[in-house]
């Protein structure tokens, strides 16, 4: 847990100490001192938010530089369906892929081809009833980190499957040994990120010691490029092997869609996703076999590492899947135990709760009570946390004190102040 | 041993949608303090179906809940109809409920059942006319 990388990071120079990250982060992971905003690691869990709320862009997503490509003597970029997205016009997933090869990448393969393996192997294993329902989709690392701070009793219920990007990466980098007869450290497979959980999920897998992936590469960063070369194409190459379950991941709806039953659920946006996991946990929701959860409005396509509005990005993918085949790639005699996780998700208990020690959480939890009482409840964020009510979790934590409050500090000057007038 | 941690919450009977509110509060309490998930997952639920009952039948009320480290008590209590029978209304699939909450999935004569299944203990003190105080507890196995 202590070296858990995040790409999610602030740019402090950036910074003025505002609110607005604040109150918007799912996981109350923000505290605001010495006017500079400041990212609790252990609760991050790198969805975003604080990117796309902050005015002044001190929240950004480290990703891989282009740059990054040149260590190896072979590169395959493995592009998410969310790219195909971020264009307008365009009505034949080739030219992006030409681009990318175009742009400096030696081959390419489609994230959505595994997407179409895995929702086949995700059939096949509901078929033979090995999973746990309801099943939680595990492709959206964002929500698979939630679910791991923040709710012990659905770790077992997360579907066991590697997400697309791993399987894709696995196949590209074997690919690419057959053709060219060079080791696997010398070729680099970079995915083309819609978002900066993936970038974390490379880097710090929730379920395994090492992602197939080398880098992330944001489709913000390389999409001036990609266009310009996307302008410049002189042919063609029939690259593109997906069918329209696998491009249809990109959008909410999509993976659940490819189960191609109707006992499923899709949800996107972390308030809606939370909402969701609250009420499984309670049993409430009932009937439904497979749960599709993004923590992106839209789905992958509401990603802040892309260019396009979402909806627009959506309009776009639907387009782009009329005329597709249902599914180019399939199981086959591949074996499905090479795409499952090596461990079941488990449950990090430190994150949240308030002492290893129940009788000492009785006692933090009691004076938490008692300290929350004697504030105002506006949930203004001024004292540097969210709500008074973190506020007061942190004075019991020892992080904050009570006179963090500006209007604790104004009643208490006020009273000095009556003192001191009532002495002259 | 620390003394109890007593939350209190008042359940409206006219806003449906609030009804669940106090049990999600309640749950967000115990994650805290480290409970194991089970305990939580069981006082979560069967204060939840207890709290829609309230809603259903009686018009609302108020929770206390009584938080050990052992165990968590809780006392659901309203002003409604009371129960006749408690022991048919205890009988799985018998629901007095209206029309209008069966189409939102509720009425399937599951909530005592349920919340005397979640329960190490459930107790009912119900007189016609006067109310129902509907007793909790949930024994904690750290």
């Amino acid at each position: 847990m202590g070296n858990y990388f995040h790409s999610v990071e602030l740019n402090a120079d950036m910074c003025c100490g505002c609110t607005n990250c604040l109150k918007r982060c799912p996981t109350e992971a923000i505290r605001v001192h010495g006017g500079k905003a400041r990212i609790l690691p252990e609760r991050c869990i790198d969805c975003g938010e604080c990117i796309r709320i902050c005015p002044h862009h001190a929240k950004r997503a480290h990703s891989t530089p282009m740059e990054e490509t040149k260590k190896y003597k072979y590169t395959v970029a493995i592009p998410a369906p969310a790219l195909f997205g971020q264009f307008n016009g365009l009505d034949n997933i080739d030219f992006v892929l030409t681009g990318l090869k175009k742009i400096g990448f030696d081959a390419v393969f489609e994230v959505s081809r595994a997407a179409e393996l895995v929702s086949e192997a995700t059939r096949k294993l509901i078929k033979e009833n090995k999973l746990q329902k309801p099943i939680i989709s595990s492709a959206c690392p964002a929500v698979v980190r939630l679910i791991k701070i923040r709710f012990p009793e659905l770790c077992h219920n997360v579907m066991p499957l590697l997400a697309p990007i791993e399987v894709a990466a696995k196949i590209a980098r074997k690919e690419a040994i057959d053709q060219t007869g060079l080791s696997p450290e010398e070729i680099g497979v970079f995915f083309i990120t819609p978002c900066p959980a993936k970038v974390t999920e490379i880097h710090s897998p929730n379920y395994a010691e090492k992602s197939e992936v080398d880098g992330a590469i944001a489709i913000s960063k390389i999409y001036p490029e990609l266009a310009h070369a996307m302008d410049h194409l002189e042919e063609v190459e029939p690259i593109a092997q997906s069918g329209l379950l696998g491009i249809g991941w990109a959008t909410s709806g999509g993976e659940a869609a490819a189960m191609l039953g109707d006992k499923y659920l899709a949800a996107d946006g972390i308030e809606n996703v939370i909402n969701v996991l609250e009420e499984l946990e309670d049993e409430r929701i009932r009937d439904v076999e497979f749960i599709e959860l993004n923590a992106c409005s839209g789905g992958c396509v509401g990603g802040v590492l892309t260019v396009e509005n979402a909806y627009v990005a959506q309009a776009r993918i639907h387009k782009l899947r009329k005329y597709l085949p249902v599914s180019l790639n399939h199981i086959g005699n591949r074996n499905i135990d090479e795409m499952m996780w090596s461990e079941q998700l488990t449950f990090d208990a430190d994150i949240f709760r308030l002492d290893e020690d129940i009788n000492k959480a009785f006692e933090m939890m009691t004076k938490m009570e008692e300290i929350l009482e004697g504030l105002p409840k506006l949930d203004c964020g001024s004292c540097g946390a969210p709500t008074c009510r973190a506020m007061a979790e942190d004075i019991v934590r020892g992080k904050a004190k009570e006179t963090d409050c500006i209007h604790k500090l104004k009643a208490k000057i006020q009273n000095v102040y009556d003192q001191l007038k009532n002495t002259i | 041993m620390s003394n109890a941690i007593h939350l209190h919450y008042d359940v409206s009977g006219e806003d449906f949608t609030r009804a669940g509110e106090a049990s999600g509060a309640v749950k967000k309490t115990l994650k805290k303090l480290g409970y194991n998930s089970d305990a939580i997952r069981r006082v979560a639920i069967a204060m939840y179906e207890a709290e829609i009952n309230m809603v259903i039948h009686a018009d609302g009320g108020f929770v206390d809940i009584d938080i050990y480290p052992d165990r968590v008590e809780v006392l659901l209590s309203d002003h409604g109809p009371g129960i006749p029978d408690v022991e048919k209304a205890m009988q799985e699939g018998f629901s007095t409920a209206p029309d209008n909450v069966r189409t939102l999935g509720f009425g399937a004569g599951m909530g005592l059942p349920n919340i005397k299944k979640y329960t190490d203990d459930m107790r009912i003190e119900t007189t016609i006319g006067v109310g129902t105080n509907l007793y909790l507890t949930v024994i904690v196995n750290q």
